[in-house]
């Protein structure tokens, strides 16, 4: 093994000897994808597997993308807040509950910050969660399914901003509001958003067990804009810190009113104090309405519960929960160095970062160095947290993470660069661009206390001429940085899907041993699969037709049906016989108004039909699952509503 | 090392189905119009004078995979049975039926044409055993290129399958 690597080194070596020599177009070897060793290091032979997976969000396609480091090959989306097609999630009846919310039926969101589930500060890699910004909702992905299993509604938000990022035994996943709001939500005069305006930030309980989420408590908060937040951890766990903006709380042309203050806040909420006070009855149970929806994997179903309660608290009724740390120009990312002891305030209108010291701050919360309140919250003062300032000399700070070796590194937007520093000197130790406009950056396991500091995502918002032309869209650009050296180094460059804003890492080694295979048709609890294709049958109540249905390769039983009439409502119960990896059976029935089923094996799926036309239609297999797949395909018989055909089905006679 | 093993099996196999497909002639005539009736599907000849797969006897043939030796005791054991025929039933009669060609063969009288290993070892990987051993690449050409499933038994129930199996003649 070792032998074919020196040779490939030295074939490599020739290769860059040879390319050097020739035009690179006046780009500098400083774009080291270019270079032939930086091939070698993000190559994934064919048959081989990366060496981490990493899950970026969406953005506008309110999905959650699966990808592999250092290749960056995409593997799979996950459908999250969106309707998607490719497998019926939302279009399924299993899964409609799914996109449930306060207002009706919402089939999409802006997916923003998956954080993977933690014990004892280090990834479990048990779940992953993620935002839902527009209408605010938080869902949770199982890991081993790589599907979704629950998402919640977050009354009393607005822009979920802030979310959703997990204490270090993933005690909570919270939830801040970006935008105030009056809260209970009221018909009063936007320009009396002052002082009447409020900022929720929930903290959402996860059960140790299955996962299952439920909202804690919702801390009211003064009417700015909570932009980001990362949990305390280590001597800081039990804390949480939030970014604010707009402190000026101006409602109208924010780009301008919003830029006033020289310092906004970081908001230092200790959440155990909040959860020692609820759990002792403290709190307010306030009228609310809002979304619970839990997907049963055993059913493969969905169900919605309308929670019509919520716990809020006061800050100032729990003395010693919320302090500000005042953090100069519209601090935006919110990061928490693997010890705990640091935390760092992007001011993205700045060149400079600002980061507090945790010990700072409990110093002079003990001495009681207030300098002020805002709201009757008391603000401490900037120099007395105040850690050190890393002048970096780029622009527009925006977000930063840790490689567990003592560095961090910081995203400038407006200079389109990746800026690596020391933490405790603040020194710059190296700096690479980025094209263009990096926004968040990812290394694996880099909010967490165990960083896995071999390689830096940069997620861009702005492609431009990166890749080939394909019209006025293009995907947005993502660089690999190797930062496992001195000095970063750019290995490669790959699209990505929808926009992705956060992203998180974690070893390949933590989940594909887990990763579920196939669905057992023993443990289908599904209320209308079938366990064999004698079971299969076609049943009608009114004008309620049920057919249960299974598959196998390549044929579906029943494939020929009749008695069904122009205004039944027909469900196609599909339970897919197949126990082997990766053999999923697709359903699609001509005219139907809505999408095919894609049903992996051992699953369940419901589809349904309302035929308006008389005439013999056909359905077929969209996933070409065998040789003979082209012959998986079977006929309706539609007759007129008066008819009086008899139900029947059959299969081969 | 590993890869040029692979290379020297893909080309063993490559060459085997190439001599295979010989074997293949379709001698009727595209038929259109008719009534079509699985049971009546006529099953196509091999040119040679060589006994289509689900009819030959092959019961010294142990098959390719991880059973290699099975003895069965005298005396069948109902339990295994009845645990047998329900896994037959869910995860089988897709394409299996009892004493009538359907999918794949009927599994009625194959104690009389199979050995114990073979039949255990197609159940737990049809696909080796169709890469790699005579009988089973012939059935598939003989039933239409319709390649088994493989449904993910244990050793154990691949076993309670094959009781069950002891009980159809």
């Amino acid at each position: 093994m070792k032998k074919y690597k020196i040779h490939i080194l030295s074939i490599i070596g020739a290769f860059a000897l040879l390319t050097s020599c020739g035009n690179n177009n006046g780009q500098n070897s400083s774009n080291g994808a270019l270079n032939a060793s930086a091939a070698e290091k993000m190559y994934v032979a064919p048959g081989e597997q990366d060496e981490f997976y990493a899950f970026m969000s969406g953005g506008y396609s309110g999905n959650l993308t699966v990808y592999g480091l250092p290749s960056g090959r995409m593997f799979k989306e996950i459908p999250v807040f969106s309707q998607f097609p490719t497998s019926g999630y939302g279009y399924s009846e299993e899964t409609k509950p799914m996109l449930n919310t306060s207002h009706g039926f919402v089939p999409w969101d802006d997916s923003h910050h998956p954080d993977i589930s933690q014990t004892n500060g280090e990834l479990d890699g048990r779940w992953i969660f993620i935002n839902g910004n527009n209408t605010p909702r938080i869902a949770r992905i199982s890991l081993s399914t790589f599907e979704t299993e629950e998402i919640i509604e977050v009354p009393n938000s607005a822009g979920n901003h802030s979310s959703s990022f997990i204490t270090e035994n993933t005690e909570y996943v919270v939830a801040g509001t970006r935008f105030s709001v009056p809260i209970p939500q009221r018909d009063m005069p936007i320009s009396d958003y002052k002082g009447n305006f409020k900022g929720s930030l929930s903290f959402i309980s996860v059960d140790p067990e299955h996962g299952h989420m439920d909202i804690k408590f919702q801390l009211m908060l003064p009417g700015f804009n909570y932009d980001l937040s990362h949990p305390g951890r280590g001597k800081s766990h039990g804390w949480f810190f939030f970014t604010t903006y707009n402190t000026e709380e101006a409602h109208t042309l924010q780009e301008v009113n919003a830029s006033q203050n020289d310092k906004d806040f970081i908001a230092a909420v200790n959440w155990k104090k909040i959860e020692e006070y609820v759990n002792n009855g403290g709190g307010t149970k306030m009228p609310a309405n809002y979304a619970h929806n839990v997907y049963d994997e055993s059913t493969h179903t969905a169900t919605t519960t309308m929670k019509k309660e919520v716990v809020t608290v006061d800050p100032l009724k729990v003395p010693g929960a919320v302090y500000f740390l005042p953090t100069p120009k519209s601090p935006h990312g919110c990061d928490v160095d693997p010890s705990g002891e640091y935390i760092i305030g992007n001011g993205k209108l700045s060149a400079d970062l600002t980061v507090h010291s945790f010990d700072n701050m409990i110093a002079a919360i003990e001495a009681e160095k207030f300098d002020g309140e805002a709201y009757g919250i008391p603000i401490l003062k900037f120099e007395d947290v105040l850690a050190g300032t890393v002048k970096s000399g780029g622009l527009g700070p925006l977000h930063t993470e840790f490689d567990g070796k003592g560095n961090a590194y910081t995203t400038f937007f407006i200079s389109s660069e990746v800026v690596k520093w020391k933490l405790g000197s603040w020194e710059v130790l190296d700096r690479k661009p980025s094209y263009y406009s990096v926004g968040h950056l990812m290394i694996p396991g880099g909010n967490s206390r165990k960083p896995f500091g071999k390689y830096v995502v940069a997620l861009n918002k702005i492609t431009k001429d990166r890749y080939l032309p394909v019209g006025p869209e293009m995907e947005h650009s993502a660089q690999l940085y190797d930062i496992s050296g001195e000095k970063m180094e750019l290995i490669y460059d790959f699209p990505t899907h929808g926009e992705p804003h956060y992203a998180a890492g974690i070893p390949a080694e933590i989940l594909a041993p887990k990763a579920k295979k196939i669905y057992r048709l023993d443990e289908n609890k599904h209320p209308y699969a079938i366990n064999n294709p004698s079971e299969a049958r076609v049943t009608r109540d009114g004008n309620e037709v049920h057919i249960y249905m299974s598959t196998i390769r390549s044929h579906f039983t029943p494939d020929n049906i009749e008695g069904i009439k122009v205004g039944d409502k027909v469900y196609f119960h599909i339970t897919n016989h197949e126990q082997d990896f990766d053999v999923p059976h697709g359903f699609a029935m001509i005219g139907q108004n809505t999408s095919e089923l894609l049903i992996m094996p051992g699953q369940t799926k419901t589809s349904v039909w309302e035929p308006k036309q008389v005439g013999v239609w056909p359905f077929y297999c969209t996933d070409f699952c065998s040789a003979l797949h082209q012959e998986m395909q079977g006929y309706v018989r539609v007759s007129p509503a008066s008819s009086n055909i008899e139900l029947s089905w059959s299969l081969g006679d | 090392m590993r890869t040029i093993g692979k290379f020297a099996f893909l080309f063993t196999v490559g060459i085997l189905i190439s001599c295979g497909g010989k074997e293949e002639k379709k001698e009727e005539r595209i038929q259109i119009g008719q009534k079509p009736k699985v049971e009546s599907i006529k099953v196509e000849e091999p040119t040679s004078d060589e006994v289509p797969a689900s009819k030959r006897i092959t019961l010294d043939n142990k098959g390719v995979g991880e059973i290699k030796n099975l003895e069965l005791p005298a005396t069948i054991d109902n339990a295994m049975v009845e645990r047998g025929a329900a896994l037959f039933k869910t995860n089988c009669t897709a394409c299996h039926k009892i004493g009538k060609r359907f999918i794949g063969p009927s599994p009625s009288g194959i104690m009389e044409r199979r050995s114990p290993e073979w039949i255990m070892n197609m159940i737990l990987d049809p696909q080796l055993m169709v890469a790699e051993d005579r009988c089973a690449k012939d059935l598939l050409v003989e039933f239409n290129g319709a390649a088994m499933a493989n449904q993910n038994m244990t050793k154990e129930q691949a076993r309670d399958i094959l009781e069950y199996f002891r009980t159809l003649k």
